[in-house]
Order: structure tokens, then sequence, then C-alpha cells
């Protein structure tokens, strides 16, 4: 226990000195936050422009409309007639607004036009719509004689929640949750397989290419040895995602607190409209939404999710990085790992890619099947979690999972014991078969 | 005299190939013992299994009278063949790793492993990794290493190979020292000059069996041609090597001497002992030299394997 305790302190911390590590696991997080910072940058750069629009208004009835915003000035030049207002808009604005001459209400949206040097923003035309569209229906109904505070009160907005039999509620924006939480979680596995049983399988043949192994294994069984790395590696692994969780949590903090307001402004995208569109469309999508979203993330399976990430993180990464172990020990280089490395990696990528049709349909058969089957279920089945999943089916996915975890580890610490001392061979699939019989 | 280790008819498989068939040997308390063979006869399939890196198929290993035990580990000092350090690491921890797997405690390790690099005059290594060294470097950690928790048991697989003559040297005489000290050492190697230097006792493993064993001294007595040398000075050489043709089996020596006419090698039969030769040649010719044939390691290890064709 000792000698476990020692190998894995060996193991974390050869990993952690190395430059690689330290390099990555403090550039991952500056680099992630770089390009966020450099979108809002972006965003920010492009709605500081001013834009200036001309406007020639030959109906004379929808001028007031054009009142300048914080990203767009306007400016009147029906005076000047549409001919002039051309020229001089070619050479100085953005765009030129025209609207004929039209007597009656009911033509006036008709002939509308906007002209500009290059192809104008959808934002800046569908803004211009907007605000006309509005203005004209005012004015229509004030021609009808209706009372427009009677048209708002009658304005209703329906948005259908959705709920199960056993009283969760779902939605559209539940389902995205959903799928952000399980996808999130089963992608971190299968990353956390792929680089850290990779680096178990090197730092074997590095023992293996040096020589030391059997220094070591006069002192410790093999057994001993391979546990202290798998686990030794691991934690270096949860180590550096830990530091990359809080520091790039941190630095989001630090980024929201520099360009926060702008920033939240900005990124909704909707710079042109007027207040009180803005708060119409709050109202009737993102308050609704945000509040169902909240309420989802409450009624969220958190507990399960969280206990099942840890045991199909373990099961799943123990399997794969002995599974990555026994191939270390049964080559001599890492070039010769390629023909071991297709049916270790098979069945992680089929993982990810039911994982997408687990999204559409998270209880079909092919889901179900390959969330109980040990080589995929780390990823699949906590892909389906979220969604509610009957817990005989997470346990027997469990129970097979443990099951083919001792099998596994049985079966590499075989080869790794024999492998390990094996020097100038290329085995072969038959080869690996002899030694587990050895 | 107590045995430190008895290795009782052990045999292994590797599938259908015989590793070791049946071997047994003892090791006396305090004695350096040549584990000697051809490459792949064996020895190391041996070594590997005191050490208990694999197990034997049947017989049984003894260490101190007690039947080996994962605790063993401790009392035996292993140099492998095929030996090596983490390349990335640095001398001082990578000593430190391996003597605390070797159960010293840390602070037992610092002090053992201070000692060591002041012997060896290495000191200023401690921080500097494994690849910066040359190869004759590690391997001085690498035989510190070995030794630093001073077990009953040394095993030491081709230890000279990578040292220059000044360091094999130095080797050799802690080898030695650590001998004098109390404990065993098993000494495989394929340079039987050291054998012949530093090796009491001696164990040869040809093709999987054990086929020769015991004191160095002993086997050479028994491995005796009753051959001899002799330099005679005489006036007339033709009439000398008739009369000796005559009543001996001869054949001419490699070497020759100045004051020297005839130089002989003389097989004697089994009835005919040394001194009858003495005498023989003592009536015919003035003798100036005489020596017995001593068989070599070198030649009882060809003969045993030749015969064990």
């Amino acid at each position: 226990m000792n000698k476990l305790k020692l190998i894995i302190k060996r193991e974390f911390l050869a990993k952690v000195k190395n430059k690689s590590f330290i390099v990555m696991t403090i550039l991952s997080p500056l680099l992630m936050v770089g390009f966020i910072m450099l979108m809002l940058f972006l965003n920010e750069k492009n709605s500081e422009e001013i834009r200036t629009i001309a406007v020639v208004d030959e109906s004379e009835i929808l001028t007031s409309v054009f009142e300048d915003t914080e990203a767009t000035k306007y400016i009147n030049l029906t005076s000047l007639g549409l001919d002039e207002a051309k020229v001089k808009t070619e050479e100085l604005y953005y765009g030129l607004v025209y609207i004929p001459k039209n007597d009656s209400l009911k033509n006036l949206s008709e002939g509308i036009s906007f002209y500009s040097v290059d192809a104008p923003s959808i934002n800046v035309i569908s803004s211009i719509e907007h605000k006309l569209e509005r203005k004209i229906r005012d004015l229509k109904i004030e021609q009808l004689q209706v009372d427009i505070a009677q048209i708002k009160a009658a304005e209703t907005k329906v948005s259908i929640a959705s709920e199960n039999f056993t009283g969760e509620k779902s939605s559209k924006v539940g389902s995205i949750l959903r799928m952000i939480a399980g996808g999130g979680f089963g992608y971190l596995i299968f990353m956390f397989i792929i680089i850290y049983g990779t680096s178990v399988m090197r730092s074997v043949i590095e023992e293996k290419n040096s020589r030391i192994i059997e220094v070591i294994i006069s002192s410790v069984k093999p057994f001993q040895l391979m546990m202290g790395k798998i686990l030794g590696n691991a934690f270096a692994g949860i180590l550096q995602f830990v530091i990359w969780a809080i520091s790039a949590g941190l630095l989001m903090y630090l980024v929201s607190l520099i360009f926060g307001v702008e920033a939240t402004t900005s990124s909704t995208a909707m710079g042109q409209m007027n207040p009180e569109m803005m708060q119409q469309v709050q109202d009737s999508a993102s308050n609704n939404d945000l509040q169902i979203a909240f309420l989802e993330m409450k009624n969220l399976p958190i507990l399960t999710i969280f206990f099942s990430f840890i045991v199909y993180f373990l099961g799943g990464y123990l399997i794969y990085s002995s599974i990555y172990a026994a191939i270390g020990a049964a080559v001599d280089s890492e070039t010769d790992t390629q023909q071991f490395m297709l049916p270790v990696m098979l069945p992680l990528v089929i993982a990810i890619y039911v994982g997408f049709s687990v999204i559409e349909n998270p209880h079909g058969p092919i889901a179900v099947a390959f969330s109980l089957f040990p080589l995929t279920s780390p990823i699949v089945m906590l892909m389906r979690i979220p969604f509610g999943v009957p817990w005989w089916q997470i346990l027997t996915s469990m129970f097979l999972l443990i099951i083919t975890f001792i099998g596994i580890v049985w079966f590499a610490a075989k080869i790794y014991r024999i492998g390990i001392l094996m020097y100038g061979k290329k085995p072969s699939y038959k080869e690996l078969y002899k030694w587990l019989k050895y | 005299m107590k045995n430190v280790l008895t290795v009782e008819s052990v045999s292994k498989t590797y599938g259908k190939y015989t590793a070791l068939n049946n071997v047994s040997i003892s090791v006396p308390k305090g004695s350096v013992f040549g584990l000697l063979g051809p490459n792949g006869a064996g020895k190391t399939s041996l070594i590997r299994i005191i050490n208990q890196i694999t197990l034997p198929d049947s017989g049984r290993i003894l260490l101190n009278g007690e039947n080996l035990q994962p605790h063993h580990v401790l009392d035996i000092g292993y140099l492998p063949e095929e030996r090596g350090l983490y390349k990335r690491m640095k001398v001082g921890d990578q000593a430190l790793y391996l003597a605390q797997l070797k159960g010293m405690s840390y602070a037992d390790a610092k002090k053992k492993l201070k000692y060591w690099f002041e012997k060896f005059e290495i000191t200023e290594w401690w921080h500097k990794k494994i690849e910066e060294l040359s190869k004759g470097m590690a391997q001085k950690v690498q035989f510190i290493v070995t030794v630093m928790h001073a077990p009953k048991l040394l095993i030491f697989d081709e230890p000279f190979s990578g040292f220059d003559p000044i360091n094999a040297n130095l080797i050799k005489d802690e080898i030695l020292k650590l001998r004098d000290e109390g404990a065993t050492i098993i000494f495989s190697t394929h340079r039987m000059e050291s054998v012949e230097e530093l090796c009491d006792y001696i164990a040869l493993i040809d093709k999987s069996n054990k086929i020769l064993d015991g004191k160095l001294n002993d086997i050479k007595q028994e491995f005796k041609t009753n051959q001899f040398e002799v330099g005679l000075a005489c006036e007339n050489k033709e009439v000398l090597l008739q009369d000796i043709n005559a009543q001996f089996l001869t054949q001419n020596s490699p070497t020759l001497s100045f004051n020297e006419d005839v130089r002989l090698l003389v097989n004697l039969k089994e009835e005919e002992s040394s001194k009858d030769l003495i005498q023989f040649l003592n009536n015919k010719a003035q003798i100036t030299h005489f020596t017995e044939i001593i068989p070599s390691a070198n030649d009882i290890f060809l003969k045993a394997v030749a015969n064990n064709e």
C-alpha cells in the first residue's frame, strides 16, 4: 500500500512537472478567455461604428420615426430632393431611406427604398422596416379610430409549457440544457480518457525504453506499478481540469467586470431597437424562457448526474487506461501502437456518434443498447441521464461496467506483466493471447 | 556452511519453450557465486524468479531457510543486465524513490545516499538529470541504487558492462568489500577473467539445465587434464624428443623461452604421476620449466558446454 502511494506520487509529480503539462494547464484557459475576449472586442468595434443614414421622406408623415440612437444617426435630406440626396449620400453617408410621396395610408408601405454604396446590413434594414411598420400600423389604427391603448390591452402572447406525468416541466430550452449537461459530461470523459490514457501508455513505453522497468519490478509488483501509474496520471488530469475550471471561471468573471456593461448591451444585437420594443421582446421571449431554464436547471437530476458522472468517469477511465497500459507494455515504441489503437478508439468514437442520436431520441433502442454496453456506456449513459433514465438501466449498466472493469484490468495486468520484459518483438494479437496463458 | 539461497528443482516454461528444467543451486553465505552460461541458457529466467519478478512453475526457493515471500525483495539488491533509470528525473530524487521502494525511510535513504555519493565523488550530480550524464556516470548511480539498502543478497548481471577499466576496478573492489561486510553475491557474466578473479563458487547453466556447480577450485580439479608444460635444455634435441615421445603423449607448446631448447605439453595417463615425469626428464636433460596446466574458467565453460551438446 505504501509502495503504491510512492508510485502514485512519482507518476503524479513526473506528469505535473512536465513542461508541456504546465504550458497546457496555464495556456488553455488563457487561450479560451482570449478567444472570447476577441469575439466580444470585435463585436464591440462593429457596433461602436456610428452610421449616418440619410432620410428623404416625401410623404412627410414618417419622418418622426427616425430618432437618433447610439449607433445610428439620421439626417433629413427631404429638402434636397431624391437625386441630390443620392449624390450626397454616396459621398458621405451609410445609406439613404427613400419614402415616396403617397396620399393614402393604404399604399404608404409601397415603394420605400434603401440606397447604399455597399449591400446594407440585414440588421439595419430590418430595424428600419420595424420602425416603419409600427408607425404605419399606428397611423392606420388612428385612421380607423380605434383606441391604441385598447389594442395593446388585447395583445396576447401564448407560450405552451409542457410537462411530463410525474410533474417535471419540460421545454425546448430545457432540452437544450439537458443536451449541454449530458453532452458536456460525456465529452469530458471522452477527452479525459484519450488524453490521459495516451499519457499512461507513453509513460509505460518510456519505462520500457529507458530499461528501468526491471529495476522497479524487482521492488514492486507489476500490478502495483501499473495501478500507480494509472492513478497518478488520473490525479494529474483531475488537477488540470480543476485548474482549468477555476481559472476559466475567474478569468470570465474578470472579463465580465471589464467588458460587462457594454457586452450585455451589444451582445443582444438589438442595439437599434427602441426601448419599447426591447422591452416587449424581452417580455415575450427571454424572460419567460430564462425563468423556465432556471426551473429546468433546478429540475435536472443533478445528484444523479453527479453521482453517475463519478462512477462512469472512474469506470471508463480505469478500463481504457489499463488497456492503454497493456498496449504500452506490449510494444517497443509509440509507432508500433497503431495496430492496437484502432480497436480502442472505435468504441469511443462510436459512443460520441451515438451520443448525437441520443439527443434526438434519448430512449430509443440504440441509445439504450449503447448505454448498457460497458465500453460505450460511460459516454452514452451520461448523455442520456439528464433526460431521465429508469433506475434498472442505470444499475444494469453500472454493474456491467464494474464487471468489465475487473475483467479488463485482470487481462491488461497479465499482458503488462509479460510485455514489460519483452524487447525486440513486434507483438501480434496471437502473441498477446499466448502471454495470457503464461 | 550456511546457505543464503537455495534453489530446489525449479522449472519454468513459457508456452512450449522450457526456460529452466529442474534447476537446483545452493549459494553459501559470504561467497561470490558465479552464475554462468551461454546466451539464452536460462540465467536471466532464474534470476527473475529469485527476484520474484516471475514465479516458477514448480520447485521452491529458500532465502535464509525461509520460503521466498514478498517481503524478501527488501533483502535482495538486483542490478539487471537490461538496466536504466528515468531519463528526465533528477539523480537524487530518483535514488531516493528507488530506495523508498526498497523499504527505506526517506531520512535513512538520504543519509545512505549521501554516504555513497561522497564515496563515489558524485555529490554534485544530485540535481542533474540522468539524460545529462554519460553512460558510465549513470552506471555508477545504478550501482549505488542497487546496493544502498545494504541487502543480504546482491545479484549482479554483467555489472562491468559500460564501465571503463578504472571504474570497473572501482566497482570490483566495492563488490568485494560488500562481500567482506557480510553480503552474499551472485554474479552473472560472460567475462571469464572476472569469474576467475572474483568467484568462489560457480554454477553453469546450459539449455535450461544446470550442468555443473560447486567450488571453483574443486571444479578445476575435476577438469584437470593431467597436462604438464615442461621446458628443457639439452645438447641433442632430436634424441631427447625421440626418447620422450616414446614414453609419453606430447604436443608442442606454443611458447618457448630464451634458454630452452625444447618446450612441450605432456599429457599423462591416469596411472602416471607428475613424479614419474620429473624423474624421467631429470635423467635426460636440464628442467628449466615445469607447471601443471590448470584449466581456466573459460576452458571449463567451453568444455562443459561442448560436452552438453
